[in-house]
């Protein structure tokens, strides 16, 4: 498998990986995946998926069973875990309890031999960078959570590696905090040009933090793309349920030309439709429509697809309403709708117009 | 409506102060029956035990006055006449009550020949009372003109003495009152404690060079088979030491299992000398103790993440480099305890150095039942026992120290 690569190489490029530790089941399916140098790409998932594992095999922590996968222009598989020089970040940060807060930074510098003098200018940037100056001299279990990530990501940057990776970092804060790292996280990212493979399973981090992400399944990556082409576009009803919310309507494709097509739906009812994965005609499909493109009544009129819904009820969430309706054979049938007094009116058993437009409906092959 | 809360204020503590008594009281109740049982059958016994090694009342006893007029008695010359009367006065009534057989033994410490001075002057004693018993008890035995007899005496008047506890260390006071070392060939105590102290240290560091990597096993391996290993560990606590001690025996003995496989193997010739020695001491004692190594080592490691040492690697250090920077020190606290447990376990042996060993490799235990059941000096045994039992406190008190200052806390 000797292969060249043009000199503008992505950093990480897994090739045809394949993993199992059991012989049986494959956690890892054939995965091919490129991250440029600067990137933040984020694996997300839901549990169980192959989500560190992809991150062990690269971190060297698991070798792959099958596949390469390079670091730059070079072949990992045998590199052991102590020389990729990738920095890591791990889920309960595994701070070493034993050392105090600058100790723990200095650290992979000892490691690496440097100069007292330089080692001393890294270790005071760093702490500059993630505000702890004035908490060097203490241990770990004298931080709260969030100053702990941070002395955590601070030590994966210490020692300028060409990677960083993250296995859910963010996972043991409380929601306030999480949002405020992700930001800074964000920040680190732009102004150090650091290269970010993040893993998570929540999805609005995934969205709010990458360039790109990677939904994986299975073991295998759904689709990777950008956090607006994965909401707006998904590829298949796996990423489309798992990105957001949305509502689906079984069917089969009626009429397809290039990208648009017509799909008929129970009760005789048709809607116009993106297409993203079919490729036949007559292929049973999932059309699905996202809660927010739904318009109701009087701003349905215009819309080319309409139909009749009955309310089953309401949640409200201060700045919206989630509206439960019946709609052909779902009753599980969101519409999301902002506080007005045309809402006042809409009571549960009410039938209402429902209406959307072509280019927001998007026919997905049943998995 | 403040005002009112504030008288209120004394009745609420009043109230709250008998609630906390009520709970209080409930709480002495349910372990008042532990309390009593602790009292009786570990301070009382104990306290009595280490009391005996400071114990001196022997003479206070027999010859009260006696021992009152010696206590003020300079020790220069010989002591006055008063003295000679107050001993010749009490000595019969003494041997009446029996206390002067008592008083015997506690002199044989002193000086072996006196008791046979007591009861010598007691045969010969006139009838009548003289007019000065400081005249008439030199002519009865010459000795009794001799000082250093009376400053003897003077030795045993005391309520407390520390004769005991300075004679475990191979101190005694010389004529003046000084202490000093005993003669060079009455010197054993200090060996005795030292060879205590390196056996204990010995089986103490053997057994945590063989339980670190079995505890580390035990502490990484699926749960499964390390539920099975740990029965193995286990498992000499299922057996009673006394065979487990003998098993030694059969093993190690000349004709013994061990020596005839290396004879059948033709690795030698002879049988080796494997038991009644140190080697047998050490071999069997740190097959006892292990598994308190092990249980406190396996205990903190089970709670040491994998991922530290996967961190140490990815900042770059090499696996074994990891391991001991990042793993060991996580450790430690683990092996303080069970390092600390074993020690003391072992200090206190007995019955394996007894059985398993030879003459040289008996520890102090086995002099402290030397000496309450063969001799019946419980002074000595008492002593022994006490400086046993102090060098086991400020051990612990180190462990203690050690402990508490080990930041690592999860
Ligand atoms: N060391 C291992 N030995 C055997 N199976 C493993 C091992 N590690 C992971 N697996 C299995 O591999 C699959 C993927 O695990 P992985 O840890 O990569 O999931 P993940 O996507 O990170 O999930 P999560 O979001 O829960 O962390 C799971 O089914 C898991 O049971
Ligand atoms: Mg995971």
């Amino acid at each position: 498998m000797e292969q060249t690569y043009p000199t503008a190489t992505p950093l990480v490029r897994f090739v045809g990986v394949q993993k199992t530790y059991d012989g049986v089941i494959r956690v890892v399916k054939n995965l091919n995946l490129d991250i440029q140098r600067g990137e933040f790409v984020t694996l997300l998932g839901p549990s169980g998926s192959g989500k560190t594992t992809c991150l062990m095999m690269l971190a060297g922590f698991e070798t792959p069973t099958s596949g390469d996968i390079f670091l730059g222009d070079q072949k990992l598989n045998t590199l052991p875990p102590h020389k990729r020089n990738i920095g890591m970040v791990f889920q309960n940060y595994a701070l070493f309890p034993h050392m105090t807060v600058e100790e723990n930074l200095y650290y992979p510098l000892k490691i690496r031999k440097l100069p007292n003098n330089q080692a001393k200018q890294k270790v005071e940037r760093i702490l500059d960078i993630i505000k702890l100056k004035s908490f060097a001299k203490r241990r770990p279990s004298q931080l709260s959570g969030g100053q702990q990530q941070r002395v955590a990501l601070a030590r994966a940057l210490v020692f300028e590696p060409q990677l960083v990776l993250m296995d859910e970092p963010l996972g043991a804060l409380d929601k306030q905090l999480r949002e405020h790292m992700q930001l800074e996280l964000r920040q680190l990212h732009k102004a150090l040009g650091l290269t970010v493979v993040f893993v998570t399973h929540d999805q609005g981090e995934a969205l709010n933090m990458s360039d790109r992400v990677a939904v994986f399944n299975d073991g295998i990556i759904q689709q990777i793309d950008t956090p607006l082409n994965l909401y707006e576009y998904p590829n298949n009803a796996f990423v489309a349920q798992f990105i957001g919310e949305n509502n689906t309507l079984a069917g089969t494709v009626a009429h397809l030309s290039g990208d648009t097509c017509r799909v008929s739906l129970a009760h005789g009812a048709a809607s116009g439709a993106r297409v993203s994965d079919i490729k036949a005609l007559n292929e049973s499909t999932l059309l699905s429509i996202r809660p927010e493109r739904i318009h109701l009544n009087e701003a349905a009129q215009a819309l080319a697809n309409r139909f009749t819904a009955t309310i089953r009820d309401f949640t409200y969430l201060g700045d919206h309403v989630r509206v439960r309706c019946e709609l052909l054979d779902n009753d599980q049938f969101y519409v999301k709708v902002p506080i007005s007094d045309t809402l006042e009116s809409l009571q549960p058993g009410m039938t209402v117009q429902l209406g959307w437009r072509d280019e927001d409906a998007r026919a997905l092959s049943k998995p | 409506m403040s005002a009112a809360m504030i008288d209120d204020l004394p009745k609420l503590k009043a109230q709250l102060r008998r609630a906390e008594r009520l709970k209080k009281l409930k709480a002495l109740a349910l372990i008042a029956p532990l309390v009593i049982f602790l009292l009786l059958a570990f301070v009382f016994p104990i306290g009595t035990m280490l009391w005996r090694g400071i114990d001196n009342s022997e003479m206070q006893l027999a010859l009260p006055q006696t021992a009152q007029l010696l206590q003020q008695w300079d020790g220069q010359n010989l002591p006055s006449a008063e003295v000679f009367k107050s001993l010749a006065s009490e000595l019969p009534s003494a041997q009446k009550s029996g206390a002067l057989g008592k008083y015997g033994r506690r002199l044989n410490y002193e000086d072996p020949t006196l008791k046979t001075l007591m009861t010598q002057t007691l045969r010969k004693m006139p009838i009548e009372p003289p007019s000065d018993w400081s005249q008439t008890l030199p002519q009865i035995n010459p000795r009794w003109s001799d000082p250093k007899v009376w400053q003897a005496l003077k030795n045993t008047a005391p309520r407390l003495t520390d004769r005991y506890l300075l004679a475990s260390v191979d101190v005694e006071r010389n004529a003046q009152g000084d202490l000093q070392f005993v003669a060079p060939d009455k010197k054993v105590y200090l060996d005795i404690f030292q060879r205590t102290l390196i056996i204990s240290g010995t089986v103490t560091l053997v057994c945590l060079l063989l339980g670190f990597p079995l505890a580390y096993l035990l502490a990484t391996l699926p749960t499964g088979t390390s539920n099975l290993l740990m029965i193995f560990v286990l498992l000499p606590f299922w057996t009673s030491l006394l065979v487990r001690t003998a098993a030694w025996i059969v093993l190690l003995q000349s004709g013994g299992l061990v020596n005839n496989a290396l004879i059948g193997l033709g690795i030698i010739q002879e049988p080796l000398q494997l038991v009644f020695n140190r080697f047998g001491v050490i071999v069997a004692m740190t097959h006892i103790l292990l598994p308190f190594m092990i249980l406190p080592l396996y205990s903190v490691m089970k709670g040491i993440s994998p991922s530290y040492q996967r961190a140490a690697i990815s900042l770059g250090a090499h696996p074994f480099k990891a391991f001991w920077q990042v793993y060991v020190p996580q450790t430690l606290a683990g092996v303080a305890a069970g390092t600390i447990l074993v020690f003391i376990m072992a200090l206190g042996y007995y019955i394996t150095p007894a059985l398993l060993g030879g003459p040289s490799d008996q520890m102090v235990s086995y002099y402290v039942a030397y000496y309450t059941n063969t001799t019946n000096n419980w002074s000595m045994a008492a002593a022994l026992g006490s400086l046993l039992l102090i060098a086991t406190l400020v051990l612990y008190a180190v462990y203690n120290h050690l402990v508490n200052k080990n930041p690592v806390r999860r």
